[in-house]
């Protein structure tokens, strides 16, 4: 008898509190399993947003902070200084983390300060009903565009991987997604290069991961995986935009 | 042959399941569904696979990674 | 190290780092900037770390994860500076983190001035953030005085696990007075154990977690009242504040921190033409000493608060005198400072008053 799948001990008790079919879940279970089997659950400590994601301290089972809206990267970049052998991580949305905590993302960055930043980019703000984010798609319909998302008024959406990867301190970002099995194993993968290049002490790691949002795009949770596939991946191609770790041998 | 059959397992915590269907779309296989007949402490119909389509079940695992909500687990 | 002539601003680097605090972050802003460059060079010297940040903002949200990871320590700025901070602030009372926060006040509001100021007085006393909170607030007059309470104050601050502010002012850190540091090695300096930090789990079987967030009105009313007997406390052991000459003062004056150095001369003046006139100087601004008032109502005949302000202790000086006897108020801002002469006038303007 093998167990092909079973909850990893990277997770607490808690259930989610996440919306039917949120691939919040599935990262939530990818970091936690990352930690689990790289052996650091005992050394780590996470720093939850604000946002969907705010509850995050309640389900990774290692020791958290809650952040201010934004602020994570800041406040990681506080407990690593005190603890840099311990593996510090940020959990974020893209409202969290490409709107109010741009600066604190960029010169977390700029510094290679050796944190790993999981990156939630469902181009929505989710908790709090649907508004638009600095990631919303051009024409996407939002709360505050109701007409669908116009450059001339409301801007571009923003590419993050692109954007840090022009940073020196960044060790390791990658752009990946969740919206099928394969998927979600390159991401798994992704994600321990990145705590890996925390651990090697590379510098700054962040993992964009494209997700959905069923409740405020309004379609259901495989629709939703699916326009993940047809519209996200065409804007935010995924992939590897910067890697410092040297190829295992 | 039929030992080996008996060994193998798909358990759904049934009251963490949100009736997202997720994995009915991952299993390739497409032996999973949603109980009609049951309803968790949630109100949502738990996924489930049938008794008589469990022969099928690969053991892949697909249903599981595509869960968002840890709901299942794999044995064979 | 007996005395050593230095800067306010250096000397309350020294002293945070002789208190044992090995992480210090910052961001430039007049007049507060030779604490940064000072602990830029010290920090590595001491093994501890020294990190500007890209704004205030960012500041203490790093001091929030230092302090909620069981550090000591320090952050510094200059009134717009500590207006960027207020909503990290609320966060770290409200998950009830140590740390030290020091304003070395400059002229405002807005841009402002680069000159000295008391006019963050509110904000430093009332909760320039959000919702339920209070800073434990001292206010040193002497560079002597500011080593003593910046020490004080990492140890009130993991004592009562709150913020703790040091509110100087432009003149205070900018000028040079002799510090003896070696009085500050007799207290006591052992950091408390702090069990609750985020170190990583390691063997404790229980996750420590530092979060302000309840969305649970019942639990959240139960955490503000729990909070607020830590203040309660803090209220009854933390008050600090100096009387001189008020036994038979008929005036008597209200200042705090380099102010109450210029009242004490406006003293001396008057005593010459034989005015007796007192002073009270509060050094805990939070918690507001009253003690002092309940002591002298009886036989003064007003009260003269002076500030570099538009008037703002004034107010807690009405309350602890309850309407009991007047309260008048002299102040200059924008960096203007009063002088002991124009003090001098107001006090017989007071005594020209029936």
């Amino acid at each position: 008898m093998t167990v092909v799948f079973q909850k990893t001990k990277g997770l607490t008790d808690t259930p989610f509190h996440y919306c039917p079919g949120c691939t919040h879940g599935i990262v939530h279970r990818l970091v936690a399993e990352t930690m689990e089997e790289l052996g650091v659950l005992d050394k780590a400590i996470g720093v939850a947003p604000v946002g969907c994601a705010v509850f995050a301290y309640e389900y990774f089972n290692c020791d958290m902070q809650e952040a201010a809206h934004g602020r994570a990267p800041a406040v990681a970049t506080g407990i690593k200084r005190v603890h840099p052998d311990k593996i510090v991580f940020t959990y974020q949305g893209d409202g969290d983390l490409a709107a109010i905590g741009t600066a604190e993302t960029v010169h977390a960055a700029a510094r290679g300060e050796n944190i790993t930043v999981i990156f939630i980019n469902n181009a929505i703000y989710g908790m709090t009903g649907g508004q638009m984010a600095p990631t919303s798609l051009i024409g996407q319909e939002t709360l505050t565009t109701p007409y669908g998302r116009k450059p001339e008024t409301n801007g571009y959406p923003i590419k993050m991987c692109e954007m840090l990867s022009t940073l020196e301190g960044a060790a390791y970002i990658e752009r990946v997604s969740v919206y099928d099995v394969k998927h979600v194993l390159n991401a798994k993968k992704a994600i321990k290069n990145a705590f890996k290049a925390q651990i090697n002490k590379k510098g700054f790691s962040m993992i964009e991961v494209l997700s959905s949002c069923p409740t405020n795009w309004g379609m259901s949770p495989n629709e939703a995986l699916k326009w993940i596939k047809d519209k996200m991946e065409q804007y935010y191609p995924l992939g590897v935009y910067k890697n410092t770790l040297e190829e295992e041998k | 042959m039929m030992e080996m059959m008996k060994l193998k397992q798909v358990i759904f915590n049934e009251n963490l399941c949100k009736s997202c269907e997720l994995c009915v779309e991952a299993c390739p296989k497409h032996i999973i569904e949603m109980d009609k007949d049951k309803l968790n402490v949630k109100g949502y119909h738990p996924a489930m696979i049938k008794e008589e389509n469990m022969e099928k079940c690969i053991s892949c695992g697909f249903c599981a990674i595509m869960c968002p909500d840890t709901v299942i687990t794999v044995i064979k | 190290m007996a005395k050593v002539l230095m800067k306010g601003n250096e000397a309350l680097a020294e002293a945070a780092i002789q208190a044992g605090c090995r992480h210090y972050f910052g961001y430039p802003i007049t007049p507060q900037n030779e604490v940064t460059a000072y602990m830029a060079k010290r920090m590595p010297e001491v093994g501890g770390v020294f990190l500007q940040a890209e704004s205030e903002v960012s500041a203490i949200n790093m001091v929030y994860g230092a302090g909620g990871a069981g550090a000591r320590v320090l952050i510094t700025s200059s009134s717009p500076g500590i207006s960027l901070m207020q909503e990290g602030i609320s966060y770290i009372a409200g998950a009830e983190v140590p740390c030290v926060i020091a304003n070395i006040m400059r002229g405002g509001p807005g841009l402002g001035g680069i000159q000295p100021s008391q006019s963050d007085y509110f904000q430093a006393t009332k909760g320039g953030g959000h919702g339920d909170y209070k800073l434990i607030v001292l206010a040193p007059s002497t560079i002597q005085e500011m080593a003593e309470l910046v020490q004080q104050a990492f140890h009130i601050a993991d004592k009562y696990r709150n913020p703790v502010m040091i509110l100087g002012d432009g003149m205070l850190g900018q000028m040079m007075e002799p510090v003896d540091f070696d009085i500050l090695k007799k207290e006591e300096n052992k950091i408390e154990e702090k069990p609750w930090a985020t170190t990583g789990k390691g063997t404790r079987n229980k996750r420590n977690i530092i979060n302000s967030l309840e969305l649970d009105p019942q639990i959240l009313e139960k955490h503000n009242i729990e909070i607020f007997k830590k203040y309660q406390k803090a209220a009854k052991e933390e008050v600090r504040y100096e009387m001189t000459n008020c036994e038979e003062a008929e005036i008597i004056l209200v200042a705090y921190g380099t102010i109450a150095r210029v009242a004490k001369n406006a003293i001396e003046i008057a005593k010459r033409e034989n005015i007796k006139v007192g002073l009270i100087r509060p050094i805990s601004l939070w918690p507001f000493p009253e003690e002092p008032f309940k002591k002298t109502k009886d036989h003064v005949k007003a009260y003269l608060t002076i500030e570099m302000s538009m008037g703002q202790m004034i107010e807690d000086v009405k309350i602890a005198v309850n309407g009991q006897k007047e309260v008048y108020f002299y102040g200059r801002v924008g960096g203007m400072v009063p002088e002991p002469m124009a003090i001098l006038e107001e006090i017989k303007k007071i005594r020209g008053k029936k």
